[in-house]
């Protein structure tokens, strides 16, 4: 795949392009390392200035959803990156799961009161799989400043048939949290309890697409902000799902913002090929909630399974 | 089809760039006996073999013009789309004229063919829409104000004609922006001010059309049948961001009220055009629509993208003063080659 093969080399020139970010100090240590280590130091340089020109010239390439890899890439995942390797500690299992190529609907659990789950996922996919996670996100990230137009530069987009389709007709890999605000605003004390997968919209997708489904339960971002209440006053004047109340949030101030430091593990599960119900099957409701409560019990059971397994919550 | 071929084509809007470039383009077509312009002012261009008629399309003189020239094609380019003259007299114009030159047709038994310009406006631009229109798709929040308003209304008349008159072969073509070097929009001169104001915390996708490619769409129209309702767009999106770098115009992103009072200012005091409640939404959500339906229609793809668009629109255009990309060149150079200078 041609595009793969362009986000690798984006992947890489980015890695150097990391490195580069403290110009000066980095310039003024040069004095001090051996030839080898100021040759590197200089093509990172090299190639943080020719991202830099790239951008500035805009000549970088997006597509028809605002998909920038380059920015992506250089700027979004290695932020994203330093709380998944540093912070959250994820592991991954099951990751021969993830088709190498064509298209598949990635379908997980949502929790976290903050969707970091999302951002996380999308590290652990680009960096281990070697591919881009296309998620559908809820139509207020599309409506707000800012982040919808940053998470249309990482590669998603808004929630609806139309958009899941086109993704999928092109081989991308699709990634949905069915729970959708139900998921990642419930309380703490429903922790790893999965609530409604919406109404099977993803499953009559993946039908018409003619592609896998492959569940994915994601352990650990439960614990980042435990909302233990809920200002509903306060939610609706600011047009928000839900405003929340966590052990340090709004106690702590801006300091209540940071995640609590919980380990993380990602599972991938077993593709679950559709192809045996047929093209008719997404008009056939029954069949549809059948896959869908299918799906979601799997989901619910590697839940149950890689929290054992995770043990302790932060450490 | 010879019974359908166009012999005497009559071309609304002739006197605009877009008219005057089709009007051009058929007359060097041997097969069209006759090219008919029309519009309200005299073309400020010469028009060849066109004939002009000067005549204001919201009367029923109009339709004298049809049945004595016995027009068998109309091509109706007439939407006004920019704010340089009031509201309610572009609206007399989009609507009004069209319903009455549509009643003339629908009169007219030499009538054959009719092909119409919409625009990708009639989509709406909002943050619930899908990310590529198709022509099947329906508007989230359909527009409800300006030119994009009279398109839905145009459109909506188009198909009742089509419903009376099923004989008639019905193009009608919603286009994207155009872009190029002859092309003088809101867009044009929004992309080429000093300093562009963006909406801040917005950066939307958009798509631009060549003014070659949309003549060529209307040309092939014209002399072949394509019943339906196109979209006309180059391939490829840009960002609204990467649009203005690559035309190296700085630009400040400012809240999205303000946005239109600067505006306001400007059509006040500055003489430029200002930004209809259309144009704000278009440059805070953007739009894209989807020219597959195009492409496999006339078999053919539009030459330029919306990325060639651009370039060929900025090529013709003082550079902006941007940031010197030399400066970047030769630091890039001295660091690869090992060793910054001195």
């Amino acid at each position: 795949m041609n595009a793969h093969h362009e986000r690798r080399l984006d992947g890489d020139r980015e890695d150097e392009g990391a490195r580069v970010i403290p110009l000066d100090s980095a310039r003024s240590d040069g004095h001090r390392r051996g030839p080898d280590e100021r040759g590197a130091l200089e093509r990172g340089i090299a190639s943080g200035l020719a991202f830099l020109r790239r951008r500035i010239a805009g000549e970088y390439e997006v597509d028809e959803f605002g998909y920038d890899p380059d920015f992506n890439a250089a700027v979004m995942l290695p932020v994203a990156r330093a709380l998944y390797e540093r912070w959250f500690r994820v592991e991954l299992l099951g990751l021969d799961n993830v088709p190498e190529k064509g298209g598949a609907l990635l379908v997980a659990n949502h929790s976290g009161t903050v969707p970091l789950d999302g951002l996380m996922l999308s590290v652990a996919v680009h960096d281990h799989a070697d591919r881009a996670l296309r998620l559908l996100g809820a139509d207020l990230v599309y409506q707000l400043p800012l982040l919808g137009h940053l998470s249309r530069k990482a590669g998603h987009t808004l929630a609806c048939p139309a958009d899941a389709a086109r993704l999928l007709g092109k081989g991308e890999l699709v990634g949905v949290f069915p729970e959708g605000f139900k998921g990642v605003g419930k309380p703490f004390a429903d922790r790893y309890k999965l609530q409604r997968f919406g109404r099977g919209g993803f499953v009559e997708t993946a039908l018409r697409a003619g592609v896998p489904i492959i569940p994915c339960a994601i352990v650990g971002a439960e614990e980042i902000y435990p909302k233990i209440a809920d200002l509903r006053p306060l939610a609706r004047l600011l047009g928000l799902p839900y405003f929340p109340i966590t052990p340090t949030f709004p106690l702590l101030g801006a300091a209540g913002l940071l995640p609590l430091p919980s380990k993380w593990m990602i599972r991938f599960g077993e593709p679950m090929p559709l192809e045996e119900y047929g093209e008719d099957a997404a008009d056939d409701p029954m069949t549809v909630f059948n896959i869908t409560d299918h799906v979601r019990e799997n989901v619910q059971q590697m839940l149950y399974d890689t929290l054992l397994r995770r043990g302790p919550a932060f450490f | 089809m010879p019974a359908a071929a166009a012999r005497v084509v009559l071309v609304t809007g002739v006197s605009r760039f877009l008219g005057a470039r089709v009007a051009n383009t058929l007359q060097a077509d041997p097969g069209i006996e006759r090219v008919i312009g029309v519009d309200t002012v005299p073309p400020s261009t010469p028009l060849g073999r066109t004939e002009f008629v000067r005549v204001d399309i919201r009367t029923p003189s109009i339709a004298k013009i049809i049945a004595t020239a016995e027009v068998d094609t109309v091509v109706h380019l007439n939407l006004v789309t920019s704010q340089t003259v009031s509201r309610a007299k572009v609206k007399e114009f989009n609507v009004i004229g069209t319903m009455q030159l549509l009643a003339a047709c629908q009169r007219s038994p030499d009538m054959r063919k009719l092909v119409v310009r919409s625009s990708a406006a009639v989509y709406g631009s909002s943050p619930m829409d899908p990310a590529v229109f198709t022509e099947r798709d329906e508007p989230v929040e359909a527009p409800t104000s300006g030119y994009a308003k009279d398109a839905v209304e145009v459109e909506g008349y188009v198909r009742g004609l089509r419903r009376r008159r099923g004989d008639l072969t019905v193009s009608v073509l919603r286009f994207a922006n155009f872009l190029g070097p002859g092309v003088d929009s809101p867009l044009t001169r929004y992309l080429t001010m000093p300093v562009v104001p963006t909406v801040l915390g917005f950066d939307p996708r958009l798509q631009f059309l060549h003014e070659d490619d949309g003549v060529e769409v209307l040309r092939r129209m014209t002399v072949e049948d394509h019943p339906g309702c196109f979209n006309v767009a180059g391939d490829g999106v840009l960002l609204l961001s990467q649009a203005l770098r690559r035309a190296g115009r700085p630009y400040v992103p400012v809240p999205a009220p303000s946005m239109s009072m600067l505006g306001d200012l400007g059509r006040r005091f500055g003489g430029m055009s200002g930004f209809s409640p259309e144009l704000l939404r278009w440059l805070t959500y953007g739009r894209v629509i989807d020219n597959t339906a195009l492409v496999n229609e006339l078999a053919w793809r539009p030459k330029h993208g919306s990325e060639a668009a651009l370039a060929d629109f900025l090529s013709a255009r003082a550079p902006g003063p941007g940031v010197p990309l030399q400066l970047f060149d030769r630091l890039t150079a001295a660091f690869s080659r090992g060793g910054p200078p001195g």
